[in-house]
This record gives C-alpha cells, structure tokens and sequence, in this order.
C-alpha cells in the first residue's frame, strides 16, 4: 500500500463517485418516487425540495467520468466501451429527468409527459448505474489496452440485482430526504415508504454481499482470508447500527436522522466494494498502477484538486444552507 | 442494419451530431450569463426596475437553456470513453487534466451558484444574490477557457512527449494549455457568444417592439443588444482575421480547403467568392474569384505565393467541400451582423432605433446568425483538422474504440430521436417565454434593493409570484 500519486488519486476518484452515489443518489431517488404521489402539489414540492442543488449533485459525476480520462485513462478507455449500453442508457436517462426540472414549469398540456420523463429518466439512469455496478464488481477482461469481452457481457443475472438494488437504495434516500425537507402528509407518506425502502435496500445489501465473494476468488480470499476477514464482521455490524438509526429515527419522526442514517447505509456499502477492488481499478484485469496516467498528468490535476476540493465543499455547503429547512410550498421562481 | 457502415464514420457523425447540439446552448448561456450580470448591476447601481424586470424575464431562459447545456454535455465527458477510447487512452494524460479543471473550477461554480440565482433572491438579500449571479458568469468564461484549451491542443498540440504505450505524456504544461492557437480561439470563440446571445436579446427586443408590447422593457433591451452587435461585430471580424493567419501558420491545409486551394499559387493568389469544390478534379468549379486577394489576406501581399493542396499527400486532405462552405457560411454571417451593428448606428444617430420597423424586422430575422454562424465555424475548424484528432500525431481512423457498428448506429439512433424530442421541446418553450410579456417582479422590490445584511435566516417570506405557467 504505497501513499504514491496513483493511490491519492484512486483515493479522490473513490471520493468523487461516493459523493456522487450519495447527492445524486437522493435527488434521483425523488425521481423515482414520483409515481407514487399522483398529487401535483405534492410533485411541485418535491421537485423544488432538490431543484436548487441537482445541478451541483450531478456535476460529480462529470467529475467522476473527466477524472477518469485524466488520471486513469486505461480504466475510462476500458470500463466504457465494456459498459457501452448501460452508459447510454444512464445518459438518456439524465437527460430526460435533468430538462424535466425546467420544462414541467413551462406547460400545462405537456406537463404530465415531463413528470413521466422525470421518473422515467431517474428510473432508468439509476438501474442503469447498477447494471454498471453489476458489470464492473464481476470483472472486465482486457487484452492489449483495449476491451476484450463481449457486448452483452454487463446483462447477467449478478447485474440486474444490482440494478434494482441501486434502484431502491436510491428509493430510500430520496424518500428519507423527502421526511427531512416536507411536512404533513407528504412526508407521513415518505415515512411510510422509507420503511418498506429500508427492509429492500437491506435485503438487497445482503444478497449482493453474499453472491459477490462467487464471483472473483479475489474476493472470496478478501472477505473470507486472514486478517482482511476482519471487515467481514465489522461492516455488517455497522450496517446493522445503521439500520437500527434509521428504523428509530423514522418512529421516533425525526427529520434529519433517517436521511443521515440512510447515507450510512451507502457509505458503508460503498466501503464494502472498495475493500473488495483493492489493489484493483478494473478487477481483474488493471490495478491502480497498470491505469495511472504518468506521473506528470497526477501532479498537475493533484494541485488544483487540493485546493480546489475543499473550496467547492464548502460552497456546496453553503448553497445547502442557504436552502435549508422544510421546502416552503409557496417557493420557487417559476 | 448498420452492418454496411463503418464505425468510425457512425462514430464521427454520432459525435458532430452531439457535440453540435451541446454548443449552441453554452455559445448563448455564456453571453447570457453575462448579460445578466450586467442587468443585476444596474439595477443594483440605479435602483430602476426595469432592469430587474429584464433580470427575471432572461433568467427563466437562461435556466432552460443552461438545463439544456447540462445534459448535453454529461453526454461528451462519456463520449470520448464510449467511442474514442483509443484516443481517450493515449490523448486522456493531456486532455483530461484540462478537462478535469474546467470541472473543479467552472461546473462547481456554476452549479453551486445557479440554485441561488434561480431560487434564493428572498433568501440571501440582492448583494448575496449579485455575488451567485457573477459566480455563474464567471464559470462560464472559465469553463470557455479551458474547454478551448483542450480544443486548441488537439489542433495545434505543443508541450508534450509520447511513450513506449503510445500515449502522449505532458511535459510542458504551460506549454499545453497556451498551446498556439488557444488565444485566438478562445477570444472569438467568446466574442461569438456574446455576439450571439446580443442577437437572441436584439431579435426578442425587436419582435415586442414590431408588436408594440412593453415598449420600455423592449426598448432598452434592444437598445443593449445593439450596442453590442455594433462594437463587437468589427472587433470580432478582426479577431477571426488574426485566428485565420494563425491556423495558416499551424494547419496550412485547413486554410487552403477553407479557401478552395487545390493548387499553389506561385505568384499571387486569388481569393475564390463562390463556387463548387471539385474533389475529384481538383478544382473549383464555377468559381467567381478576385485575383490577388487572397495573397493579400493571408500574406499583406498581392504578388506572395500560396501552397494549394497538391503540396500535401492526398490522403492528409481534409473534406474541401465541406470546409469551403462552412467557413463561407460563418464569414457571411459575421458580415451580415456588422451590416445590421452599422444600421443600428445610423439609427441611434437619426433617432429611430426605436420606430424604423425594417430594422426590427431584420433584427428578428438576424435572432438566429449567432448560432448558424458557430456551427459553421466550429465545422470549419473541426472538419478542417481531419484526417486527424491530434494534429499531425493522431488520425482519427487510429482513436475509435474497438465497438462494433450496429452499437454505434443503436445509440446514434437513439440520441437523433431523444435530441430532436428534448431539445425541440426546450426550444419551443424558450421560444414561448421570449414571446411572453417580460413579467413584473415582486411589487415590493420595485422601489430598488432591500437593504438586508446578507442572509435573511429561516424560510422565505416572499409572497407567490403574480403571473402564470406555461400556457
């Protein structure tokens, strides 16, 4: 474990996709539950409860794909030619949800289409996240610094769970945000369906962490091997804390603790997978070092991100503060 | 289906096709943004409403077009993974840096602000709420300045070494990002934008003048609009000029396509109008040419000689035809706008930049130049680089990725559909919203800013806004 260019940036990508996962994560899970609130007044406010700060969410994600290409270009010139399908799909799917936020306002006649789009979209650029979760988690062989597997080798059984466990994890922090940011029936029905989110991201959680270690002896020797097998007890246990806040805080009505309990859900799901990939950046074919880009590429972008990351947090934060509190039905400039 | 193409012609098409889109909303939301700025200081300095009215009337545009450019463009930072790997690979240690600082420094910037110039005016008190409006004008500028960077160094790449895998390794970083074309191209790059969203504001300032809608509102954005199509057409046709001489010196062949040089000229050559480029035959057919000119454009000589195509392998010839008439496109467009600043001149002198209809008419018709004249010339400069991605290092046959041509044509298929959907709904309703009546504001801010002291906590207090949506 070398504290060496390449480890930094795996380290700042893996903190670029993580804030991702967790930013976006709840603004599309708001998406995805649109179908279930039929009532326009209730779709305003959710819609205005993330339209402030989508934008600066989804911006992690260019940050993830720009990053990639910049620091471990082998991994981007590999992993998305492997993921062709699923990286369209995504990209589909945010276009249509990312224009609803702007185009629901603008029409009455059309405005059912745009809150279809805006659940279809978030639907879809969620599972298809999982679908490339899925694709990755089981390897991508490469030959001769190129993509050497099939097209439809990112369709398996191991890829669709993942699709649909990302689906409802989303599901989860979108409605536990909802809890935090809504009032009255609005977020007693977020309540209600972050329960049932909580009981399907779990099973989900456990079912992925079962079927992985099958997948890559890599893996199975990771979790199952001495002394790395020490995560193996401790990180369920936290998930199992965490559950434990977050069942507690929804039936104790507490505003932030199930959202924050529900991020520590992902977190530490999160964690799970990077435990699994280390040493690798596309098991089990690249490992950090074989997709770094030279040396002089790390040290220029390395610069400016330690400056710069920290800066852009905090006006993130403050943006978030700024519009803090329950979402003010009456608001919104449209 | 599809089995009959080739991938990387499927693939250039996919990405000419989407990168096209995804300019036309920055090249308006980076003048717009701007212009907003602008308006929010006036208002600010001289406490009239009628700016603030203009702030909230282009604010609303701005957020469906900049919404527009958002999506859009997660597609190219994709793109380049999913169809160019190869190129990705070895140009990703260059490339990629310049394109992860346009991210840490502009897309941040712009989004963590743009919540706050959209929602928070109640919520953060105007000066607060000036600062988020000039941080989002300001990263449009940056993420201008980067992008074009990178643009510049694939055309005219400097400051770098190759390695045994192929890639190109940055060496001189100073060198890469003031690359020698970079400073020409950003500066009418930029000028084109402002220039295109003055005409948007000009042509939506004229449109409710001829309809005798909110004349003052109408009046002082088409008076703004003006004066910036007046004094940055010229400056923007001399900037074009200096980028011309520079690709001369970088990119000779683009230049002679652009000019339809299929043969040197050893003692002075013309400057070829209008006609048919004729690949095949290697000449211009139907030409209506000015001798000399051309000498004397490039050169400031009427007798220097000029190398034509016929002094580079065919093989390295861009697509004349093409390029030779984009690059006519932008210069009649470019001319087109100084015709109308100039008019507007004439007018303001007499007096009747308010009542001479002809001029509102041709400034309507004029809305959409800017836009048809950054298409033009990015085909221009973009077709004009081929055969290559790096040029003179890396051809564009050499960077596709390993994906077979049905997947290629899906997903160009898919995004033809999805464009043309989203982004002519996005249009309609821009379109919809300049038509409408610049709206009034809160009835209580029209006396000039509220003197708060930075952030008014708890909830907003603001009454609903008066006006409806949509239709």
């Amino acid at each position: 474990m070398a504290l060496d260019l390449p480890f930094i940036w795996a380290a700042l990508i893996a903190f670029a996709v993580l804030a991702y996962v967790v930013l976006d994560g709840f603004d599309l899970g708001v998406g995805i539950l649109f179908p279930l609130f039929p009532e326009k007044h209730d779709r305003d406010v959710m819609m205005n409860s993330v339209a402030p700060v989508w934008d600066g969410n989804e911006t992690w994600l260019v940050l993830g794909g720009g990053g990639l290409m910049a620091v471990f270009p082998l991994a981007y010139a590999t992993i998305m030619p492997a993921l062709y399908a699923p990286i369209i799909a995504m990209l589909i799917g945010l276009i249509f949800r990312g224009v609803a936020f702007e185009y629901r306002w603008r029409t009455k006649r059309a405005e059912y289409l745009w809150n279809w789009a805006f659940a279809g979209g978030s639907t879809l650029a969620a599972f298809a996240q999982g679908l490339a979760l899925g694709a990755l988690v089981q390897g991508i062989p490469i030959e001769d610094r190129a993509y050497a597997g099939g097209w439809w080798d990112w369709l398996t059984p191991f890829s669709i769970v993942t699709g649909v466990a990302i689906v409802v994890g989303y599901a989860l922090l979108g409605a536990t945000w909802l809890i935090m940011k809504t009032r009255g029936d609005l977020a007693e029905r977020a309540r209600s369906i972050a329960l049932k989110c909580a009981f399907g991201t779990i099973a989900a959680m456990g079912i992925v962490s079962l079927w992985t270690p099958f997948l890559e002896r890599v893996y199975l020797q990771r979790w199952f091997g001495w002394p790395t097998a020490i995560f193996s007890v401790i990180v369920p246990l936290l998930v199992l804390g965490c559950l434990y806040l977050l069942l507690k805080g929804i039936q104790e009505r507490r505003d932030a603790q199930p959202f924050l309990a529900a991020l520590g859900l992902f977190v530490l799901g999160y964690i799970g997978i990077g435990i699994s990939f280390y040493p690798y950046m596309v098991p089990p074919s690249l490992t950090i070092w074989d997709a770094a880009a030279p040396n002089e590429s790390l040290a220029f972008l390395l610069v400016g991100a330690l400056v710069l990351v920290p800066i852009i947090l905090a006006y993130t934060a403050y943006a978030y503060w700024v519009f803090r509190g329950k979402v003010d039905p009456e608001e919104g400039y449209h | 289906m599809f089995e009959a193409f080739d991938a990387t012609l499927l693939a250039r098409i996919q990405f000419a096709f989407t990168v096209s889109f995804h300019i036309i909303f920055p090249a308006f939301s980076i003048g717009l943004a701007s212009y907003l700025a602008v308006l929010e200081a006036l208002w600010l300095w001289k406490k009239d409403a009628v700016y603030l009215e203009l702030f909230n009337f282009w604010k609303t545009i701005f957020a469906v077009a900049f919404g527009m450019g958002v999506v859009s463009g997660i597609v190219m930072s994709y793109q380049f993974g999913t169809n160019w790997s190869v190129f990705s690979d070895k140009a990703g240690p260059i490339i990629g840096p310049l394109m992860g600082y346009e991210v840490l420094t502009a897309f941040f910037l712009e989004a963590g602000f743009l919540g706050i110039m959209l929602f928070g005016l109640n919520r953060v008190g105007p000066r607060l709420h000036f600062l988020a409006t000039v941080m989002v004008a300001i990263g449009t500028l940056i993420s201008a300045t980067w992008i074009l960077s990178a643009n510049s160094w694939m055309q005219t790449p400097a400051g770098f070494a190759t390695n045994e895998a192929g890639q190109f390794i940055p060496v001189d970083w100073w060198a890469i990002i003031f690359n020698p074309s970079f400073p020409y191209r950003l500066v009418h790059m930029v000028l084109a934008a402002y220039l295109t969203t003055a005409l948007v504001v000009g042509a939506c300032g004229a449109w409710h003048l001829l309809h005798n809608t909110a004349p003052r509102r109408a009046r002082t954005m088409f008076s703004m609009a003006m004066w910036m199509a007046a004094i940055v057409a010229p400056i923007q046709i001399f900037a074009g000029d200096q980028h011309g001489l520079n690709t001369l010196e970088h990119q000779p062949a683009k230049v002679m396509a652009m000019e339809g040089h299929y043969h040197s000229h050893p003692d002075g050559a013309p400057l070829v109008l209008f006609g048919i480029p004729n690949s095949a035959e290697k000449r211009i057919d139907y030409a209506i040419e000015v001798p000399k000119l051309g000498s004397l454009i490039l050169k400031h000589d009427l007798d220097a000689p000029l190398a034509g195509l016929d002094t580079i392998p065919d093989e390295l010839h861009p697509p004349v035809a093409v390029v030779f008439w984009s690059f006519r496109v932008m210069v009649g467009m470019g001319l087109a706008m100084l015709g109308i600043g100039l008019w507007s001149l004439w007018c303001r002198y007499r007096g009747t930049l308010d009542g001479d209809i002809w001029l509102h008419r041709a400034a309507v018709l004029m809305g959409p130049a800017g836009f048809v004249a950054v298409l033009a010339g990015w085909i221009t400069t973009e077709v004009g680089r081929q055969p290559y991605t790096v040029y003179g290092h890396l051809l564009t046959a050499n960077s596709i990725a390993p994906i077979e041509a049905p997947a290629i044509g899906a997903s160009l298929v898919a995004f033809i559909v999805v464009y043309f959907l989203v982004f002519g709904a996005g249009t309609f309703y821009i379109l919809r919203l300049m038509a409408r009546l610049p709206r009034d504001t809160m009835p209580e801010l029209d006396e000039g800013p509220l003197r708060t002291a930075g952030v008014t906590p708890g909830p907003a207090t603001a009454k609903p806004h008066g006006g409806h949506h949509g239709s």
